[in-house]
């Protein structure tokens, strides 16, 4: 086999993955833009006319589109953000300081690691209850900020072990207090690893599904997937397929995009994730 | 090196107040509930052993321990033929070689649940994607008739699981095969050995660390799966792929037999936990490896 029909061949299978990897995406995107008379036909490959019709459905949707839009948006940027910051002060406390009972609460925080949180859900209702945040945002929020916990320590720790103690003594000479050194010294050289956790908590609350169905009761506080699912189910007895198309389109476009952009880190997140053991 | 140790508990106390409420308490919640009636309106009474001794009797609960297996011990191997092919062909620096490894890795970051909603349209007898291409080749008359029995179903749901998950498999076995050095697939060449020896006898073996995490994330992942079943194929046909989380779910949140969710969550912990267990155990002995 000459040199040259290799790289065909090559690429051939190249681009046919790919085309099986992109076109769900692709295809769903064209086919949200056809009219909505046409979502429910069979497909088409060209749609006859590009039309906003199936989005303008979807504004309507149970609560309103933007309910579920800032719903999804509050609860993932919120426990994204406060899993970033809980998890950077914990690591400070366990990479610089040596006090009674750190073991304990080192391996208590670990521990959650090997427990997946699919298996405490029924009594983590009962507990929401008995505090009075169940079927609220904010309970919702903190569940994903607790159960990301784990990970985000073990990263913020690598990331802190490596800034060498010289650094927190040249800053303490200066007058500064602990607080000072972690928010102005610390933070800004792992600001790489801060961002890993914030991107990968974003995406893993925009995407969580299970504990959003179980804990929100409420129609008006869906999240998206919560919502992408209700219709399609069709909870008016039938599904409204065009709605369905562009209520995938809206909630998987913010993830596809950030990680595109953000590529590296998101990947060093997911691998680190991975190899944690 | 900070002189006043104490004030390390100050900058652990926020994680270990969410650790303690949200998860220490309901861990100690689950196994307390396990042996109540528990309903979630009304009197709980104590049964002791009675909800697990209840799981033998039911059906279901039997029937989604198997399923679950078996649905483990199906998309595994999958995944992974289908990830190694992907990295060997995402392996190297030929021209656009990192827009094919962006482009596959994309589905990953696509939420399960979303993917499952995106299978349901393109499977779909009417509207759907696979139906029309059956129809265009002539291989069907109206529809693919996925929710027919339990193989087509399990099939359905595994195709959208390897689609989504197959990119992220590629870039763990790409680390794995990026760190094997040249020179030994180079002396291996010198010695005569083809392609497939090289692979067979130089890859595989250098990537047994990595091929065993892909192993043990994709079962334990597997262990949990919920959205899948509970969105693509609806627990059917005849409860045939009802997971273990999905019937968890079902007892607590649609019979409100919370209690008995609560044993059945402890049995599904220790399952969990059994196949972290051998993780360790395979990983420690062949440290060498």
């Amino acid at each position: 086999m000459s040199r040259n029909t290799a790289a065909w061949l090559y690429y051939a299978a190249c681009l046919a993955v790919t085309g099986v990897f992109v076109f769900p995406v692709l295809w769903v995107l064209i086919c949200s833009l056809r009219p909505a008379a046409e979502s429910a036909l069979p497909p088409a490959w060209i749609p006859s006319t590009l039309s906003l019709e199936n989005y303008e459905t979807l504004r309507r949707v149970g609560a309103g589109l933007w309910r579920y839009v800032g719903n999804s948006v509050a609860v993932s940027v919120g426990s994204a953000l406060a899993v970033a910051a809980v998890a950077a002060l914990a690591a400070f406390g366990f990479s610089r300081f040596r006090f009674a009972g750190r073991g304990v609460a080192f391996v208590l925080l670990l521990a959650a690691i090997m427990v997946p949180f699919q298996t405490v859900l029924t009594p983590l209702f009962i507990v929401l209850r008995a505090v009075g945040l169940h079927n609220t945002l904010l309970g919702l929020g903190i569940v994903y900020t607790t159960f990301h916990l784990p990970l985000a320590i073990f990263l913020m720790l690598t990331a802190m072990g490596a800034v060498p103690r010289t650094l927190d003594e040249a800053a303490m000479l200066d007058g500064a207090g602990a607080l000072t050194v972690l928010l102005r010294v610390i933070l800004p050289l792992v600001a790489p690893s801060l961002a890993t956790v914030v991107l990968i908590n974003f995406i893993a609350g925009w995407n969580e599904f299970l504990a959003a169905l179980i804990l929100m009761t409420d129609q008006s506080n869906y999240t998206l997937p919560v919502m992408l699912v209700t219709v399609t189910f069709g909870y008016m007895g039938t599904v409204d397929w065009g709605a369905l198309q562009a209520a995938t389109v809206l909630t998987m476009l913010p993830v596809l995009a950030l990680t595109l952009c953000f590529q590296r880190y998101y990947v060093q997140g997911l691998v680190a994730g991975a190899t944690k053991g | 090196m900070y002189r006043q140790g104490w004030l390390g508990w100050l900058f652990v106390a926020p994680a270990l107040l969410l650790t303690c409420v949200f998860f220490l308490w309901p861990l100690a919640l689950v196994g307390w509930m396990s042996l109540h009636n528990w309903p979630l309106i009304g009197r709980i009474r104590w049964i002791g052993i009675a909800n697990y001794r209840a799981m033998l009797n039911d059906p279901i609960f039997l029937q989604s321990v198997r399923f679950t297996l078996t649905y483990a011990a199906a998309i595994t191997p999958t995944i992974f033929v289908v990830a190694m092919a992907l990295a060997l062909l995402a392996n190297g620096d030929r021209r656009f070689v990192g827009l094919f490894r962006t482009l596959w890795f994309m589905p990953t970051a696509i939420g399960l649940s979303t993917a499952s909603v995106l299978w349901v349209w393109m499977l779909n007898g009417q509207v759907g994607i696979f139906a029309a291409i059956g129809r265009a080749l002539g291989l069907v008359e109206t529809d693919i008739p996925y929710l027919d029995s339990g193989t087509n179903a399990m099939i359905a749901a595994c195709s959208m699981v390897v689609w989504k998950t197959a990119g992220f498999n590629m870039v763990l076995l790409l680390v794995g095969l990026q760190s094997i050095p040249s020179e030994l697939h180079e002396a291996a060449r010198i010695d005569g050995a083809g392609a497939w020896q090289n692979f067979r006898h130089v890859t595989l073996p250098l990537m047994r660390r990595t091929l065993k995490l892909a192993l043990f994330l994709s079962i334990t992942g597997s262990l949990l799966a919920f959205d899948q079943f509970y969105i693509i194929t609806r627990g059917g046909p005849q409860n045939g792929t009802i997971s273990m989380v999905y019937w968890i779910y079902n007892n607590a949140f649609s019979s409100f037999r919370t209690g008995y969710a609560a044993a059945l969550s402890l049995v599904l912990l220790a399952v969990v936990l059994l196949a972290s267990l051998a993780q360790f155990m395979l990983f420690r002995d062949r440290e060498d490896a």
